[in-house]
């Protein structure tokens, strides 16, 4: 993954590489059950197919990549009717 | 929890953030100094709290390993803004890691026991609705302990590049974040709704080579200018350069070393429970102050409220 780094940066470009494969393992339900829409505090309904928890009201779907739920609007896919 | 008046670039506190993580997995993480002291401090003060908690919620993943040995807590959480710095303290003693904002929690009302924040909350912009939304999702009798940077934090580097900027450029810019003092972090705890609130500060001292050294150390650790209206143009080596000549005029001890100043504020809050001290009603007092001292009570003239 080469990264595009701004001119007022200190840093030279770099290569990430993960020599380890990140852990993914199952969520625990209830935990999951705690978590909310950011936005509109509603409870979420988890698509365990796509990997996603969906906030009906928002219309938004937020992806949970390796195991990690991203529960950032900006992040979140747009449902369309 | 919209406000008009933005102050930090938020995608910019991420990418700073994912940067650093990025960079403490090449190196080790030894610039991640500050944040395990204050996750260090953080344990401490739970160490003298009676009382266990099952549900906990770490905002901010650096030094989420050092929680490893606390006992209190059953159930542990991890929040960050930056999927990088997840990923490098995704471990056994983190049930769940999930990426999320302090803008913008997302939890359910009154669903967690404990919420501990080590040096995140300084790059909100609005703190206020920020810490609101925190006492909301604690549980009645829920603890809040947090490390926030202070108002004291780089002020030598903070005039120094003014100056330089006046003296090379005839302008300033924004470049060290405003934070917030203590008589300020009082006030927002209370205002949120947190009761029993405690604030104090420590100031620590760190020294370096040089500037240079220590703004590098600032961006590794990720806190890098995020100030949404900062000066995105190519800053000159010419202004740093006279911004560490300064630095070193102004702050350097007999050794030679700069001094640089971090002022760490720790806010403590719980949330409302009937079952916590409270002051008695106005009135409702059993005996008299003067008797209890031995002296003669001298009357304002009001009537008490018996």
């Amino acid at each position: 993954m080469q990264e595009n780094l701004p001119c007022e940066s200190l840093f030279t470009p770099t290569i990430i590489h993960y020599d380890r494969p990140i852990m993914t393992h199952q969520i625990d339900p209830k935990l999951l059950d705690i978590l909310v829409c950011p936005l509109t505090k509603v409870p979420l309904r988890y698509d365990a197919a796509r990997q996603e928890l969906i906030s009906d009201q928002a219309k938004l779907a937020y992806p949970i990549r390796d195991g990690i739920p991203v529960m950032l609007v900006e992040e979140a896919r747009t449902i369309k009717e | 929890m919209q406000n008009d008046i933005l102050i930090f670039d938020r995608n910019r506190v991420r990418l700073n953030r994912d940067r650093a993580a990025r960079q403490s997995r090449k190196d080790g993480g030894h610039h991640d100094f500050m944040h395990d002291w204050a996750v260090r401090a953080l344990m401490n003060r739970l160490s003298d709290v009676k009382r266990d908690f099952d549900l906990a919620l770490l905002i901010g993943a650096t030094g989420s390993k050092s929680l490893l040995q606390q006992q209190k807590i059953g159930t542990l959480i991890q929040m960050d803004l930056s999927a990088e710095h997840l990923k490098n303290n995704i471990g056994e003693h983190v049930q769940l890691s999930l990426q999320g904002s302090e803008e913008f929690l997302p939890f359910a009302p009154q669903s967690l026991d404990l919420i501990l924040s080590p040096l995140t909350l300084h790059t909100v912009n609005d703190l206020p609705g920020a810490l609101l939304q925190i006492r909301q999702t604690l549980k009645p009798d829920g603890l809040f302990l947090a490390a926030m940077l202070g108002g004291e934090t780089l002020h030598e580097l903070r005039s120094v590049m003014m100056d330089a900027e006046m003296n090379l450029r005839g302008g300033i810019s924004p470049r060290i974040a405003p934070f917030a003092d203590k008589p300020q972090a009082g006030a927002l705890l209370q205002r949120a709704g947190f009761n029993l609130p405690v604030i104090d500060s420590e100031i620590i001292t760190v020294t370096y080579e040089n500037a240079f050294r220590l703004m590098q150390d600032v961006r590794f650790m990720g806190e890098g200018n995020a100030i949404l209206k900062r000066d995105t143009k190519f800053t000159g080596r010419d202004l740093f350069t006279e911004a560490a000549r300064l630095y070193h005029e102004r702050f350097s001890g007999p050794d030679g070393r700069i001094n640089a100043t971090f002022e760490i504020i720790f806010m403590i809050g719980w949330a409302p429970h009937e079952s916590q001290q409270k002051p008695l009603r106005p009135g409702s007092a059993t005996a008299r102050l003067a008797d209890v001292l031995g002296s003669t009570e001298i009357g304002t003239g009001e009537s008490t409220g018996t």
